[in-house]
């Protein structure tokens, strides 16, 4: 694995957030190749969606670096070399689904017979399609998230980034939204960033997971998961599916240990703290 | 709350339902106020007030059909005071909410004096108003609206354009977009439910500024200068006939900010119809 194919390549990251001196990112190393689906995992609070910000340049980092498409994490956003897909679906309520989704190509100045052609397209690949000219509010949990999914693949970036999306729907809108992000996966090519704090889940949708620990938060260990693609209901069963799960939650338990057990404000509070200044 | 009737309904079927769904909710206030008109005239006439401390409403009635001209005109000049006094102070009150969302730091520095212009009572503007722009002309009327309503439109527009939730912010960022960008696809848009709560609420408020502008010194044209003079003189018909034209004005302008808000936020889920 080279350093300089890789999507996301993160040397030395640290970040402390000057409110508190908490110590949210230490010393990461992590590149991440082409077509990787890669787990970011942890406890809350040990900076994965912080380490997530600082590959898409939405947080600065203290020290070290990130680079993204072999350009600083900076150039990378104003190149728009990725989407970004967060835990709430984000989508304007002034916004129809359909324009939702073509809000980014509309700042990338595509006209307008090409952005409806796209989003017919898009509306397909999530499942969406007839739904165009529904209000977000009228739409499930599930389905809003698709369509966010929809409008960060709209200018078919390099690299996803996912930020707990599926985390505030039910167990099964999850698992049918795992199958369609893997089916996504393999039709894009897209690499995927994607932050969790399921175990299943990151076993199941990844090539590999990374463990993080907390405060400082570190990459405990990576696991490389090699369960057969394609992934489908099936391998939930298979034996090396709960051999994973179990290595995972190993390397979660001995970063547990290993963090200092003091309580702390969580890192989500810092992060909002820092961005009203 | 019934559930929503969802794209589907046939239009006229969809919109005779509405429309009934309207008067059912118009109702309860129309009985009321059918209610209290009839208890005011008979209490009136049972226990025969005199009509200096309240005349009966079919004696106003009958003063905005027999002066209805002079009020009408009275009315006209007010409200042109009003809605000029409306549109400056929100124009203003916007633009600097604009500036204080942009530049978090001025608004420490402006807030505390714009809350203690707010805190001084109205009424004390009147004078120094006059003086600056000559009593006898509109502006002078229009600038005390204008003071009026500047503030309520501030704190609220400032509130809709700072409180976008930091996940739609962040998305922006992420498309590289810049500041402009931001204020207009995401900034503006989220903060028109707080702006035209703000509009509203500044509706009424200019119809009063108006008025008590004229309470001082103004033209014997205005409305205000029409209740206070037929109050000296006794004419208490006359001055609860301009109190009612003052009100319906200022409802005018409300129900006019309300439509407003209605054709722009079609999009909003209140606009649903059901909440």
């Amino acid at each position: 694995m080279s350093a300089e194919r890789a999507v996301v390549s993160l040397r030395g990251v640290s970040k402390v957030f000057e409110k508190g001196g908490v110590v949210a990112l230490e010393e990461i190393e992590l590149a991440i190749q082409p077509g990787e689906l890669v787990s970011l995992i942890g406890p809350s609070g040990c900076g994965k969606s912080t380490l997530l910000r600082v590959i898409g340049d939405l947080v600065q980092p203290s020290a070290g670096e990130a680079r993204v498409n072999g350009k600083t994490a900076h150039q990378a956003r104003l190149d728009r070399d990725y989407g970004i897909v967060f835990q709430d679906a984000v989508l304007y309520d002034w916004r129809n689904v359909g324009k939702n989704i073509s809000l980014p190509l509309e700042l990338l100045g595509w006209d307008r017979g090409r952005r409806a052609a796209r989003v017919r397209e898009l509306l397909e690949l999530v499942e969406l399609t007839g739904f165009e000219s529904h209000h977000p509010w009228q739409l499930s949990g599930g389905m809003q998230q698709r369509v966010s999914i929809a409008r960060a693949l709209s200018f078919e970036p390099p690299l996803l980034l996912m930020d707990e999306p599926f985390g505030a729907l039910d167990e099964m809108t999850r698992e049918r939204l795992n199958m369609e992000l893997l089916r996504i996966w393999e039709t894009s090519g897209t690499t995927i960033v994607f932050v969790t704090h399921s175990i299943a889940e990151a076993v199941f949708l990844s090539t590999r997971v990374a463990v993080m620990s907390a405060r400082p938060g570190r990459i405990a260990g990576v696991v490389d998961v090699d369960l057969p693609q394609p992934r489908t209901a099936e391998t939930r069963e298979q034996p090396r599916f709960f051999e994973l799960v179990t290595a995972v939650r190993d390397r979660l338990r001995a970063g547990e240990d290993s963090a200092a057990s003091a309580e702390e404000p969580s890192e989500e509070n810092l992060y909002v703290a820092e961005e009203r200044l | 709350m019934s559930t929503a009737p969802v794209a589907v309904q046939p239009i006229p079927r969809g919109m005779a339902r509405q429309v009934g769904r309207r008067l059912g909710d118009w109702f309860p206030a129309l009985a009321v106020f059918v209610l209290a008109i009839a208890l005011w005239e008979g209490l009136v006439r049972a226990f025969d007030v005199q009509q200096f401390l309240l005349p009966a409403p079919s004696a106003i009635v009958d003063t905005l059909v027999e002066e209805r001209s002079l009020l009408w005109s009275g009315g006209v000049y007010t409200f042109t005071e009003a809605i000029g006094g409306f549109a400056i102070g929100c124009v203003l009150s916007i633009l600097t909410a604009l500036a204080l969302a942009r530049w978090r730091g001025l608004g420490g520095a402006v807030m505390p004096f714009a809350i203690a212009a707010n805190a001084v009572p109205i009424i004390a503007f009147a004078p120094i108003t006059d003086q600056w722009f000559g009593p006898l002309n509109k502006t002078s009327k229009m600038a005390i609206a204008a003071i009026l309503v500047f503030f309520p439109v501030l704190v609220n527009t400032l509130r809709g354009l700072t409180s976008v939730r930091p996940s739609s912010i962040e998305l922006m960022r992420s498309y590289a977009a810049g500041e402009l960008t931001v204020l207009r696809r995401v900034r503006i848009p989220s903060a028109l439910p707080y702006i035209f709560s703000a509009l509203k609420v500044a509706s009424v408020l200019a119809m009063i500024g108006a008025v008590v502008g004229e309470y001082f010194v103004s033209s014997q044209e205005a409305l205000g200068f029409q209740i206070r003079n037929a109050a000296q003189l006794g004419e208490f018909e006359l001055a609860w006939a301009a109190i009612v034209v003052a009100s319906v004005l200022g409802i005018a302008l409300y129900a006019a900010v309300a439509l407003l808000e209605r054709l722009t936020m079609g999009w909003h889920p209140s606009a649903r119809g059901d909440i």
